[in-house]
């Protein structure tokens, strides 16, 4: 089961430059687990206190996870999950 | 050094005084590795607000994809505040996820919504480093 992931700029220094790798999992929390085996470090810049960091966007064939499970989200051979951290900022 | 077409700089300027007083936000993107702020994108800002942006997550997606098939990034990501000064917040800092990117900064905190000159900066945002850098206001892009 292989699912593609795409990397953002910021994130690449963990996977060495790639924009894309393949991971793992039945669940989005199960991905980034296996993500993490292989790119170490990369788990705490998704993840904080057990939750999908606030200004870290996650999609699922396009779906914005918040809005289909969250790190329960499932996912199937062949889903494209793309990373993405927010751009956002305030005074 | 941040250099940008003068049809660019005043279409910033336009949506920022538009937007006014909720934050105006968006990007120019260009070709990878290029430098050069080519295509102005006005984004929604999701929060609507006087004191905070945030692209809408949906938007975002789609315009990280568009910027992909092109093979473009974001070359300027620009936002307005518009009672404070156009200096990075420290929520600005914390949230500036875009290494590449020069971080423009417009203040209409002067002029509000009317003519009148506006503060226009532009900075490097490097693991939470701020560098301030000097803006070239070209016709055209050469």
């Amino acid at each position: 089961m292989a699912i593609e992931v795409k990397i953002p700029t910021i994130l690449r220094t963990y996977t060495a430059g790639e924009k894309a790798v393949s991971a793992e999992g039945k669940t989005l929390s199960a991905l980034i687990d296996d993500l993490e085996a292989n790119h170490s470090g990369i788990k705490e810049r998704l993840i904080d206190n057990g939750d999908l960091r606030r200004f870290v966007n996650v999609y699922i064939n396009d779906e914005d996870v918040r809005f289909i499970g969250g790190l329960d989200a499932e996912l199937k051979d062949g889903d494209q999950v793309v990373v993405l951290p927010a751009v956002a900022g305030g005074c | 050094m941040l250099t940008i077409d003068q049809a660019t700089y005043d279409a910033i300027v336009a949506h920022a005084k538009r937007d006014h007083p909720d934050e105006a936000c968006g990007i120019v993107a260009g070709p990878e590795g290029s430098d050069r702020p080519e295509r102005f994108i006005e984004m929604i800002n999701a929060a609507g607000s006087p004191t905070f942006y945030e692209f809408d997550s949906t938007d975002l997606l789609q315009l990280y994809k568009e910027m992909d098939a092109n093979d473009e990034e974001p070359v300027v990501v620009y936002h307005s505040h518009t009672a404070t000064e156009a200096y990075p917040s420290r929520t600005d800092i914390g949230l500036a996820m875009e290494p590449n990117a020069h971080y423009v900064l417009v203040s209409t905190r002067e002029h509000g919504p009317d003519a009148g000159p506006v503060e226009f900066r532009s900075y490097r945002i490097v693991d939470g480093n701020v560098t301030e850098e000097e803006i070239s206001i070209v016709a055209t892009l050469s």
